[in-house]
């Protein structure tokens, strides 16, 4: 998995809560069996117009939100459906990171084994960072820092977030937990055999 | 004296394998559930990493989201369906994991055959790459909804890298009024807390009404915890539960010594949650969705919200704009709303307890003439059970179509699917924008109420309905 240290990107300003993963990518994408190349039907209902040009309106269309990194958003992102079609959609358009006020858990979770980091901040910082994003009509950058749990814009914006010190660590080296895990094959065996299960085969 | 503890609390601290320093802790996985549409990443993961199932024979698998629901013998049409579908056969065949094939006599929606197997038991942690795992808690099980990533872990180490969730009793006094579901109790529910009201927890409903719930009516309502953000909900295992699972094919050979450890499951009585709400069922009349998101629900007796309402901003925006999707007006009375389809299925609704209430309704009725209904079975053993009941019967005289079991057009990866506009009752669980079909719009209901839109061409309060 890639490490996520410290990434500085443009902002795209997504005002919207409650953002289901069902939006993030429609089910008419999911029938892929590779983990890439869902970035092209990120939020596809919303981004795309009927004749499939992109819809002037949608926020990561506006010209600011070109080649944007971070994605801001309301409450709740991400929550529904368990697929994590959505953070590889997200991760394959570009995101690296996402900032919202709250998330929905397996999302959340899905974006950690992903090299994508969900922010949580305050709902008046989420707000002032919306304000930021969306003054001036020019790109808006930030700088989220795992290292420091701080997310920055220059301009006199920084709020911390606090993260899961495993989860951390596992995005800042870019671990692969399931070789970690391995590593305690012994205690599993150990439960599996002080729960009368067989052991498992060679 | 040991410390009180809530199911939720045995049941993790039975799993929890180890909590190495610095890590979160791996919690052992009893059942692993897979489906075509979350599993092929993971097990291309493990090809690539040379590694294997660790404990196949805890791990069943079956297609449901994606399998067409008309005849089975003839060809999948869709190409990139087939290839997920294949590529499922392909796996469990190279991985050794038991598969419920199109074609095989038990196959159906995951969540529906789980439990009617007997998979599913009391005690038990329960994964699988889909967010209505929930729904098994209903028989005191600790389940929930794991992305791919997490199915290859599991896979690999039949163990999951969790923080422990917090605990949330929702208690609900009394008992349901006449024609009043356990659908409606849920969406009821998920109203009052939010979407989000459960994230974080696992929620535990406990109370009168929740004792006097058949299975089906208990799986119904943890089936939809998720749609209020809990990735888990319970029920304490009873004699209802035990009942249920006598006999069933994957039951415990020593069924009375199970019986026995699962009797000890349920919350001692001075357990502490760490949230509690009280609800009363009498409160609960038949809902109706208005909006894109399960929480945006009301009365069948009411009317279509007016944004204004809604305290909080962005709750206003989201209101405003699901009114815009669903193409409705402030204050329209849900009884004026009509309906293009209607759809009873989905692993919320489509067991055979729920079938017997929809044709219950639909006797000796005929189907609206600007109504497409159809009945999509949640298993092959679900449509089988009703075909013996002659309820097949009932539902084709009245113009409903009688499918072959899946998802169907609870999420619309199949064939099934509605046009840009067409308005659908759905017993299923997700109203949101584009769920049933890119445009489509969604109002979630019981199996009865669904029925009785199914006829009237728009909804009607069971209450009043004439049974025929």
């Amino acid at each position: 998995m890639e490490p996520f240290t410290s990434h500085t990107g443009i902002v795209a300003a997504l005002d919207r809560a409650n953002v289901d993963t069902d939006q993030i990518i429609p089910k008419q994408f999911l029938k892929r069996i590779e983990r890439t190349g869902f970035g092209q039907f990120l939020f596809s209902d919303w981004r795309f117009l009927p004749d499939g040009s992109p819809d002037p309106a949608f926020e990561l269309n506006r010209p600011e939100a070109a080649g944007a990194t971070v994605l801001l958003a309301r409450r709740n992102f991400g929550c529904g459906s368990s697929r994590e079609h959505a953070p590889w959609a997200l991760s394959d358009y570009g995101f690296r990171a996402v900032i919202a006020p709250t998330f929905a858990d397996i999302f959340f979770n899905n974006c950690f084994q992903n090299g994508m980091l969900p922010v949580k901040l305050s709902e008046n910082e989420v707000a002032e960072l919306f304000r930021r994003a969306t003054a001036t009509g020019q790109p808006y950058r930030l700088t989220v820092d795992l290292e420091t749990n701080t997310v920055t814009d220059g301009e006199g914006f920084t709020a911390s977030f606090s993260v899961d010190p495993f989860r951390r660590r596992c995005l800042l080296e870019g671990l692969d937990d399931i070789a970690l895990s391995l590593t305690h094959a012994d205690e599993i065996s150990a439960w599996e055999a002080a729960h009368g299960l067989p052991a498992v085969g060679g | 004296m040991p410390a009180p503890r809530t199911l939720l609390d045995k049941i993790w601290d039975q799993h929890v394998v180890c909590t190495p320093s610095g890590e979160l802790p791996l919690l052992y996985i009893d059942r692993h559930l897979v489906h075509e549409v979350t599993s092929p990443q993971a097990f291309e993961g493990l090809r690539l990493a040379g590694r294997r199932v660790r404990r196949p024979e805890a791990t069943f698998a079956t297609p449901d989201h994606n399998v067409p629901t008309t005849d089975r013998r003839l060809p999948i049409a869709d190409p990139v369906s087939k290839q997920q579908i294949d590529t499922l056969r392909a796996n469990c065949q190279e991985f050794g994991v038991r598969l419920f094939d199109l074609g095989d006599a038990d196959q159906g929606i995951v969540h529906v055959i789980g439990p009617e197997l007997g998979i599913t038991q009391p005690g038990m942690t329960i994964v699988c790459g889909d967010s209505h795992t929930a729904t098994h808690g209903a028989l005191g099980a600790l389940a929930f909804g794991i992305g791919t990533s997490e199915v290859e872990h599991v896979l690999a180490t039949q163990t999951l890298r969790q923080a422990k969730p917090k605990s949330f009793e929702i208690r609900v006094t009394g008992r349901l009024p006449e024609g009043v579901t356990a659908k409606d109790l849920v969406l009821h529910l998920i109203g009052r807390l939010s979407t989000e009201g459960g994230t974080g927890y696992v929620l535990e409903y406990t109370g009168e009404c929740i004792r006097g719930l058949g299975m089906a009516e208990r799986m119904t309502v943890c089936n939809m915890s998720i749609e209020a953000g809990a990735r888990a909900g319970m029920i304490a295992p009873d004699a209802t539960t035990f009942d249920y699972l006598r006999g069933r094919d994957f039951a415990p050979a020593d069924f009375d010594r199970a019986v026995a450890a699962w009797e000890r499951l349920p919350s001692d009585p001075a357990a502490v949650y760490d949230r509690v709400e009280i609800f009363s069922a009498a409160d609960v009349v038949p809902q109706v969705t208005w909006g894109t998101n399960p929480a945006q629900v009301v009365g069948v007796d009411g009317g279509v919200p007016d944004p204004d309402v809604f305290g909080d901003s962005s709750e206003q925006a989201s209101a405003a704009r699901a009114l815009e999707y669903m193409g409705l007006a402030a204050g329209t009375r849900i009884t004026e709303i009509p309906l293009d389809r209607v759809f009873i299925g989905s692993c919320t609704n489509s067991r055979i307890e729920d079938l017997r209430a929809a044709a219950n309704v639909i006797k000796g009725h005929r189907v609206a003439a600007t109504v497409r209904a159809m009945v999509v079975p949640g298993s092959g053993r679900v449509k089988r059970q009703a075909e013996e009941e002659g309820l097949d019967r009932i539902f084709t005289a009245a113009g409903f179509e009688w499918r072959e079991a899946g998802c169907s057009m609870c999420l619309g990866m199949n064939p099934d699917t509605l046009a840009p506009g067409e308005r659908c009752a759905s017993t299923s669980n997700r109203n949101f924008e584009g769920r049933q079909g890119k445009g489509g719009r969604t109002h979630l209901v019981s199996p009865a109420m669904a029925a009785a839109a199914a006829v009237r061409g728009h909804f009607v309060d069971i209450r009043d309905w004439e049974y025929r």
